[in-house]
């Protein structure tokens, strides 16, 4: 099995006082099995009138966020002992030991018109002393999700020492209508669910959406000419274009390279599908397979110099690693079963993907020399991971059976734990998880 | 004009004659929910299905698709028998078009269903050329797992879904 430990920074802290009790704030999962790390977050203080409820709101969002990667457990506000006496006011250390919260977030908040100061500070509690340094995040009242995000994020990259994930978006197909008659559109919200829009009408079917590295563009497959190509959408102004890709009867299946100035994607040509790139600024093409099999799905490593993509031609469905301008490929899947769309995580280590076997899917992670398979949910119908930003948590979409199956969108963490639905405003499919925002 | 221009009028045309397409848009008669369904009410096309000539009669009385086993593209026995008579009416109604649209059932992930769709509909497309119909008339479609036309999560249905569908189209090349 997998052990991994997630072990805070503390570079500031290493010279810490001695009186530190049980060494540095430390997060470890084992085998799967995992102790959350126990926290409190006493109300952020409103610091001018007015601002009360936006201060509770961000500090439940704040509590929220961490509380639901299930690696960290919320000390209830109940078994506190006191209270900070204002922000930023020496902290009673001995008061949050005795509840046995480890950490400390301290927050105030200040609003005057429609503009949103949050202030955050965070308190490694029986090393005795802050665990970085006060941050300081600004903007409007409108915002005040994505800074509550931002401040969980940094909570969270502080005592995991891993970028966070909560200030970021997801891109996907929002669903309704019955199985034979469903109506797609595009739409985008936050990874939490929070600030639903449609990029798309529901006038052409619309498939798995993929995000560019920044966040700025989506790629989808639309049916809007007739036959399925490949559009360019700009998020803040919703215009879309068609993508000129090689010539072919059918073009899908398209991904952004991790520059953002490549598409590769899948062209069917007489029945026969391959992979192709095209290079944005110059429209040159490159064919990067010639098979007489399918090859779909692929997938760009972190530097960019390498594809994991699909292919049936060993007979079914299996992982493939080329390099990425073509040329020879090497299978690295080989359990029972069908593998496909597999997703290269951000941190380049694990390789994530669809398995259909004895009439389950499953959604799973292996090295990317095929090594160390493990399978992280079961059901009818899971499919299409897509990574978080960190590479810690996979998000995917799970349908359900027989002739009311609908679709909704799903996310596990890497360790198989903390498997939860994504609370979507309707049903979803083929989530694409964007960046960490700026 | 361009072949794209062109089948994107066979499309427009298609969608106004709904009724001749039972398969299409999982229905045709479903209020036209499904993307694409277009507004397809109001007009038929002029003859009905005891005119050997019509569309209809292609699509009831010689059979307007070929179905599949799993994740396979080859043509059955019955499906051959199928498409002999379909190139036989092709032939002989040599005004109108083709589209063949390659289906897949719900066993199966999003792209590659797509894949195997049209690997579907490109045998029913050579099919077809080697029987003597003209390839330009041909153009072929794949909808993946997005349409199927039964909805239970069984062998029952699923063998229904995975199929290959020739629509029929009044349209002339120039």
């Amino acid at each position: 099995m997998l052990k991994w430990v997630l072990s805070a920074v503390l570079a500031a802290c290493l010279a810490a006082p001695a009186a530190a009790q049980d060494g540095p704030l430390r997060l470890t999962i084992t085998d799967g099995v995992i102790e959350p790390l126990p926290f409190a977050v006493p109300g952020f203080q409103a610091e001018t009138a007015g601002a009360e409820q936006l201060a509770a709101d961000i500090t439940r969002l704040v509590a929220q966020d961490l509380a639901n990667t299930g690696l960290f457990r919320e000390i209830p506000s109940s078994a506190f002992i006191s209270q900070p006496a204002s922000f930023g006011a020496p902290v009673a250390y001995a008061d949050w030991r005795a509840i046995n919260a480890q950490a400390l977030i301290g927050g105030a908040v200040a609003v005057s018109g429609d503009q949103l100061v949050v202030k955050f500070r965070l308190y490694d509690v029986f090393a005795g002393t802050e665990l970085g340094e006060g941050l300081q995040f600004a903007g409007t009242t409108q915002g005040w999700r994505r800074m509550a995000h931002k401040v969980a994020d940094a909570a969270y990259s502080r005592i995991t020492g891993e970028g966070g994930y909560f200030d970021s978006r997801v891109v996907f197909v929002s669903e309704t209508g019955p199985k034979d008659a469903r109506q797609k559109r595009l739409a985008i919200m936050d990874y939490d669910g929070a600030n639903l829009q449609f990029l798309t009408d529901s006038a052409a079917i619309v498939l798995a959406p993929r995000f560019s590295p920044r966040g700025d563009r989506v790629l989808y497959t639309s049916y809007e000419s007739g036959f399925p190509r490949i559009n360019v959408l700009d998020v803040a102004s919703v215009g879309k274009q068609q993508l000129t890709t090689a010539e072919g009867e059918m073009a899908f299946s398209p991904r952004f390279s991790r520059d953002g100035n490549q598409v590769i994607y899948s062209l069917a040509n007489g029945g026969n599908t391959d992979l192709y790139r095209t290079d944005l600024a110059s429209g040159a093409h490159t064919r990067l397979t010639s098979a007489p099999s399918i090859e779909t799905a692929p997938s760009f490593s972190p530097d960019g110099s390498r594809i994991v993509f699909e292919s049936d031609r060993s007979g079914t469905q299996q992982l493939y690693i080329m390099s990425a301008n073509g040329g020879d490929a090497q299978r690295i899947s080989f359990g029972e079963g069908r593998y496909g769309t597999p997703v290269w995580s951000p941190r380049g280590d694990l390789i994530a993907f669809t398995k259909q076997n004895a009439g389950r899917f499953h959604i799973g992670v292996m090295r990317t020399d095929g090594s160390e398979e493990r399978l992280l949910t079961a059901s009818f119908l899971d499919e299409g991971p897509t990574w978080s930003p960190n590479g810690r948590v996979l998000m995917f979409m799970r349908e359900t059976q027989g002739a009311g199956g609908s679709s909704a969108l799903y996310s596990v963490d890497i360790s198989g734990r903390n498997l939860s639905a994504v609370p979507v405003q309707g049903a979803g499919s083929d989530p694409s998880w964007g960046p960490l925002q700026p | 004009m361009t072949f794209t221009t062109k089948a994107l009028l066979v499309l427009l045309t298609l969608s106004t004659a709904a009724c001749t397409r039972p398969d299409r848009f999982g229905g045709g008669v479903n209020d036209g929910a499904a993307n694409g369904a277009g507004a397809g009410a109001g007009v038929t096309a002029p003859t009905g299905a005891a005119d050997p000539s019509s569309p209809q009669f292609f699509a009831q009385t010689i059979g307007d698709r070929v179905l599949f086993e799993v994740d396979s593209a080859t043509l059955t026995a019955a499906g051959q028998a199928t498409l002999d008579g379909q190139a036989g009416w092709l032939q002989t109604n040599s005004d109108y078009l083709a589209i063949v649209e390659g289906h897949a059932d719900e066993q199966g992930t999003r792209e590659y269903n797509l894949a195997l769709g049209a690997r579907r509909a490109n045998t029913v497309r050579e099919y077809l050329i080697s029987k003597g119909v003209p390839s330009n008339r041909m153009r072929t479609i794949s909808y993946g797992k997005e349409r199927p036309i039964e909805v239970c999560s069984e062998e029952s249905c699923y063998a229904k879904n995975r199929r290959a569908v020739t629509i029929i189209s009044v349209g002339a090349l120039s």
